[in-house]
């Protein structure tokens, strides 16, 4: 064996192998997010769909995050041209209706789409239990780094955004957030 | 030799690709300028080091997709009030982490970026450094195998 050449070929072997072992832990189209753990932009954000009672909020309403302290908050961007997010309308507002009475608030926030096509595509899909807001020059959006849709953000009880779904949010896993995030919110 | 040489690079072009969307990118070609040509040079000198997260690696500058042109208008208007550069790209930081900047900063494992370049020519100088040693050495001084 040539243990010179076996010296130079593993100098630029092993760099590529360390490359790849840390790319391929992760995955490549997801941007790793800075905000979980930290508080939550705020927002100030008119309703556009009222979503249904006993969840609805009246068209016009500013939905603020100032006034949602104290509740876990569930804020999941959209738009009626994103396809992935057919695939989890229907189970979020599932899980809203389950979630009634409880400290949880559901926020629809429409991305870089107008209030005509998301009200038209909300009536297409039978309807939103909660309400969703406009995000007219997707500054919220921006605030809260996104970079598609759907994107879902779990906002604890203390104001600080405790986890993230990136791409349709799986109803299993919104109730598992909830559940252990109300459960940290009523202990003491 | 030379096969490992031009494996890392290839293997190396392969692992620098970029991020893509999973959702479909709209984009919007309207301009959104002011008549002020200063900001408009800090808007396009900032947003021509972020990058566009929903394009294959381009800056905010250059990608027309509308998200792009939304932080571009957000870039304007922070420096607009009166925002630094720096403070601007900060904010940006503080949004995306430091992915959104196109050049790295150089620390941690961003330090490969820097260095693998470097590592890549000393490397090939040494190559062809070994090579040209081996074609100019009389075939009688060469060592027997």
């Amino acid at each position: 064996m040539n243990w010179r050449r076996a010296g130079i070929a593993a100098v630029f072997v092993i760099p590529v192998v360390f490359v790849f072992s840390r790319g391929m832990k992760t995955d490549p189209r997801e941007i790793p997010s800075p905000l979980p753990g930290n508080p939550a932009p705020s927002f100030a954000l008119a309703v556009f769909a009222p979503g249904q009672p006993p969840l609805e909020r009246p068209i016009g309403d500013t939905v603020r995050l100032a006034d949602l302290k104290g509740r876990v908050v569930v804020l999941n961007f959209w738009a009626s041209w994103c396809l992935a997010c057919r695939d989890e309308h229907a189970g979020l507002s599932e899980v809203a209706r389950g979630y009634v009475g409880k400290p949880v608030q559901f926020v629809g926030s429409l991305y870089q789409d107008t209030p005509s096509n998301g009200t038209q595509w909300i009536a297409e899909m039978g309807g939103q239990s909660y309400p969703s807001v406009n995000d007219p020059k997707a500054l919220t959006a921006i605030d809260y780094g996104l970079y598609g849709v759907p994107e879902t953000f779990f906002i604890a009880a203390d104001g600080k955004i405790a986890r993230k779904i990136t791409g349709p949010a799986p109803p299993q896993v919104v109730r598992h957030i909830l559940d252990s995030l109300i459960a940290t919110t009523g202990s003491p | 030799m030379t096969r490992v040489v031009l494996g890392t690079l290839v293997a190396l072009s392969l692992a620098w690709t970029t991020p893509s969307a999973r959702a479909q990118v709209r984009t919007d070609t309207t301009p959104r300028t002011t008549g002020d040509s200063a900001l408009e040079a800090r808007t396009s000198a900032v947003a021509a080091q972020l990058r566009c997260p929903v394009c294959q690696g381009l800056s905010i500058q250059d990608s027309p997709s509308e998200l792009a042109q939304s932080m571009r208008s957000l870039v304007r208007d922070q420096l607009a009030q009166g925002k630094t550069p720096e403070q601007v790209k900060a904010y940006f930081v503080s949004k995306y982490g430091e992915w959104i900047l196109l050049t790295p900063a150089p620390h941690g494992f961003n330090l490969l970026a820097y260095a693998i370049p470097v590592l890549i020519v000393l490397g090939g100088g040494f190559f062809i450094l070994l090579a040209v040693r081996r074609w100019t050495t009389p075939a009688s001084e060469s060592p027997s195998a």
